[in-house]
């Protein structure tokens, strides 16, 4: 046996493992919000200033809170998959419409369609920091009783909504 | 169309380095001068192509061209020109880009310094460093382009992670990319020996110099990344044993090792396998670095946006890469002659020790670092491994190699004799003593991890001067001798700032309301207030504090709490009074009720040593290099490696 191929196969056992290791999320560590409620607040609506929104009236619903903003190049990616899932009713989905100017957001929606029941503006991201968010988009899911069951970091992809929100969406709602 | 254009050099650029890659190499193995001379023209014309590709980029970026997506996301109109800049570089696509530029210029560099080498060595460094560029182009455009279009275009761009807005990060990755790049040079004419199974002291020469480089380049690139860390983190820390550190610490001591084995190659013939499989290595680990960086399949405090699409690019590419140079070495070795014998204690056998310990410690890194891989994969839970274990392991590693440098220099080659070496370092371990016992009384309290540290520092020191002194009644030292002691100084340097620091620091975490003190290390901060101030592109809350050292005043800091207009994290500006014996450092944590704030102080003795000691020990291989021998032509040998090359061929 050749002494100077021992390299070679100590590469190949390290190549092997980072193989697998591709195929785990390091990430997938649960978010410390899952399981609790979703914080409180009471800030103004995007397309109606004098009214206010907080999540207390959601209490009941399965629902989707979505945060995004127009200055964000990855809440465009979602934002189709979203409209297309708006459309299905399956829950209602919320936006937090996030550090935006108020004309920006509204412009945004009109132009790339509106999926959500009504948007919560957010203007300095106080509501934002509560939640824990770091980047735009998040989406989080709350159950009826007011807790965060799931949530996703960066933009929803197709497998995200069909194998984790809508799964989960359809058992809450039972 | 601009940035059309720059894809389009990106996929000329492919083309050529396909030439260069395939041709030169051919011709080299098969004798054809016509084959061999297209590899400089297609060096320099992948160089252009791709620094083109990259004017482009910035052009797009100082432009404020938010069609791009990789600009959108990266930049936006408020960002200060210099950031603005700084940004090409500041996500996956465009330092992939930096990669491969600085890869071609590297190749350039090459073709350029090269004329006294034998043309058939230069087509096989430059062809092996085409293939190598070839791949990591091919990986830009079908997984990472910058020039991705966004259309319609976004009215305003996402603007830069405000972590990365900051001069040390200007400069950071391009110094650190120079070094994991330049490690591809020691690569190419390892891989480039072996093809033509002339492993021989002129190939160990002509490596020397670019592997130093190199390695100068990956010194200040960690150094600087600390002390980024250090100050712009705001957690007073200047190492974390994050993945991305240790990815870029690697090839440091893999390439530590192998600096000091190409010396025992060229001089003595020695080592010449272990030398070839170091520069396979350091390559090798600079390639797995990117890897873990670029893939995402570790966690770490630099986010980096990750795609587990690249990620399988990299790990085929990195398979290929080192899986084939491992299969030629392995084909190759066994016929490498050993070279010189040497007895048991000699200075080969010392830096035979050094190197084993630099790679024992650089496995140990690796060990921690995919740890937790490992244990996932195995599906036996998600842990993280910390410093705890890299502090345990690393340290005891290297401290006989603090032991042997000095005295390695002294050793003589072939056989040395315990005897002269003792009679010339008594001095030396007598000032040792002599230090560990009493320096510490001097920063405060006794301890022994301190005293053993600063015995070893002086011990080196000591040893450096005193062959100084010897040496200087001999004739004049060259160039690669001092730098050489002066990369050992700050060896001794960086011992010295991380044991003072990690011992004597102090640090506290208060409650402050305007008008309050707070005492570390005989250092008092009065708080005196905070207000508001706007930069370019975010609000700053900047406090003010009075630092005073025995009632006497010294000068104001102004640590800052910034939000940024673009993201939700604010960022914390530490304020910093540095000073060649301590750092004294505050930073404002939260706001809390009324005017009062959470404030961190810190009392940081001697920590600017260790970027001293990095700086240092830059300084010592960039002597190194410009030593002149190798620069001047070595007719003889020259002749003989061209005559053994047409024999060969």
């Amino acid at each position: 046996m050749n002494k100077f191929l021992l390299p070679l196969g100590i590469f190949i056992v390290l190549v092997a493992l980072l193989a697998v290791g591709l195929n785990l999320n390091p990430r997938e560590v649960p978010s410390p919000l899952i399981g609790k409620p979703a914080p409180d607040f009471s800030v103004p609506r995007l397309h109606a200033a004098d009214q206010s929104f907080s999540p207390k009236e959601m209490l009941g619903k399965v629902w989707l809170f979505n945060v995004w903003a127009s200055w964000c190049v990855s809440c465009r990616e979602e934002h189709p998959l979203l409209v297309e899932f708006g459309k299905t009713g399956t829950v209602p989905i919320v936006g937090l419409n996030y550090k935006d100017k108020r004309e920006d957001g509204q412009r945004w929606l009109a132009r790339f369609g509106d999926p959500y029941l009504l948007s919560a503006y957010d203007a300095d991201g106080r509501v934002g920091i509560n939640y824990g968010v770091y980047g735009v988009p998040e989406t989080y899911l709350i159950d009826k009783q007011g807790v965060i069951r799931f949530k996703q970091i960066g933009p929803i992809t197709p497998e995200v909504l069909q194998n984790k929100i809508i799964p989960l969406a359809q058992e809450l709602n039972k | 169309m601009i940035p059309e254009l720059g894809h389009f050099a990106l996929m000329l650029a492919l083309l050529v380095t396909l030439v260069q890659g395939v041709l030169p190499l051919l011709g080299a193995q098969r004798n054809q001068p016509q084959w061999v001379a297209l590899a400089r023209p297609a060096t320099a014309a992948a160089f252009l192509l791709v620094l083109f590709s990259f004017l482009v980029l910035t052009w797009s970026f100082y432009s404020n061209d938010f069609s791009v997506e990789y600009v959108a996301q990266h930049s936006n109109t408020q960002l200060p020109t210099l950031y603005r800049i700084s940004a090409v570089w500041g996500g996956h696509e465009g330092s992939l880009l930096l990669w491969v530029l600085m890869l071609t210029g590297w190749a350039q560099a090459v073709a350029l310094f090269s004329r006294r080498l034998p043309e058939a060595m230069v087509a096989r460094v430059l062809g092996v460093l085409g293939l190598v560029t070839f791949g990591l182009l091919a990986f830009v455009l079908l997984t990472s382009s910058p020039f991705e279009r966004l259309l319609p275009a976004v009215e305003e761009g996402r603007s830069l992670n405000p972590l990365l807005q900051d001069p040390g990060l200007v400069f950071h990755p391009p110094l650190l990319y120079m070094g994991y790049v330049g490690m591809s040079v020691a690569f190419a004419f390892a891989i480039a020996a072996l093809l033509a199974g002339q492993l021989d002291a002129a190939w160990a020469r002509w490596s020397r110099p670019w592997t130093t480089v190199a390695w100068v380049f990956l010194t200040l690139g960690i150094a600087l990344g600390s002390w980024w860390a250090y100050y712009e983190l705001g957690w007073g820390g200047w190492w974390f044993w994050d993945p991305v550190e240790n990815a870029s610490f690697m090839p440091w001591l893999v390439a530590t090792a192998l600096i000091h084995s190409l010396a025992v190659t060229e001089k003595r013939g020695s080592f010449k396998n272990w030398t070839v499989l170091l520069a396979i290595a350091a390559f090798s680990l600079s390639l797995l670095g990117t890897f873990l960086v670029r893939s995402g399949v570790l966690t770490s405090v630099h986010a980096f946006a990750t795609d587990p699409r690249r990620g399988i690019f990299i790990l085929i590419l990195l398979a290929i890469v080192v899986g084939s140079s491992l299969l030629l070495f392995a084909a190759r070795a066994p016929k490498v002659s050993l070279g010189g014998r040497f007895a048991l204690l000699s200075r080969e056998t010392l830096l035979l020790v050094n190197n084993v310990l630099l790679v024992v410690a650089c496995g140990a890194v690796l060990l921690g670092t995919l740890y937790p891989l490992l244990i996932d994969a195995l599906g036996m839970g998600k842990l993280s491994v910390g410093p705890p274990y890299f502090n345990a392991v690393f340290v005891p590693i290297m401290l006989p190699l603090l032991v042997l440098v000095a005295a390695g220099p002294i050793a003589r080659w072939k056989h040395a004799e315990i005897g002269p070496i003792l009679r010339r370092l008594w001095p030396a371990a007598l000032a040792a003593v002599l230090a560990g016992a009493g320096l510490p009384l001097l920063a405060g309290e006794w301890h022994a991890y301190v005293a053993l540290a600063l015995a070893l520092a002086v011990w080196i020191a000591a040893a450096i001067v005193l062959q100084t002194v010897e040496r200087f009644k001999t004739g004049k030292p060259t160039a690669s001798w001092w730098g050489m002691q002066i990369a050992h100084c700050g060896l001794a340097a960086f011992v010295v700032g991380v044991a003072m620091v990690s011992t004597y620091e102090e640090e506290r975490d208060v409650r402050m309301s305007p008008g309050e003190t707070v005492t570390v290390g005989g250092h008092t901060f009065k708080f005196l207030g905070v207000h508001d101030v706007r930069g370019p592109n975010y609000v700053a809350a900047r406090g003010s504090f009075e630092l005073t050292k025995d009632g006497k005043p010294l000068r104001t800091l102004y640590p800052e709490k910034r939000n940024y207009d673009t993201s939700a994290m604010p960022m914390t500006e530490a304020a910093i009074d540095a000073g060649l014996t301590r750092d004294v450092y505050v930073s404002l944590g939260e706001p809390l009720e009324g005017e009062a704030w959470a404030v961190r102080v810190y009392f940081k003795p001697f920590v600017d040593w260790i970027w001293g000691g990095c700086l240092l020990m830059s300084l010592g291989g960039l002597l190194a290099a410009a030593d002149r021998r190798y620069r001047i032509r070595v007719k003889q040998s020259a002749a003989a490696t061209a005559a053994a090359a047409g024999a060969t061929a």
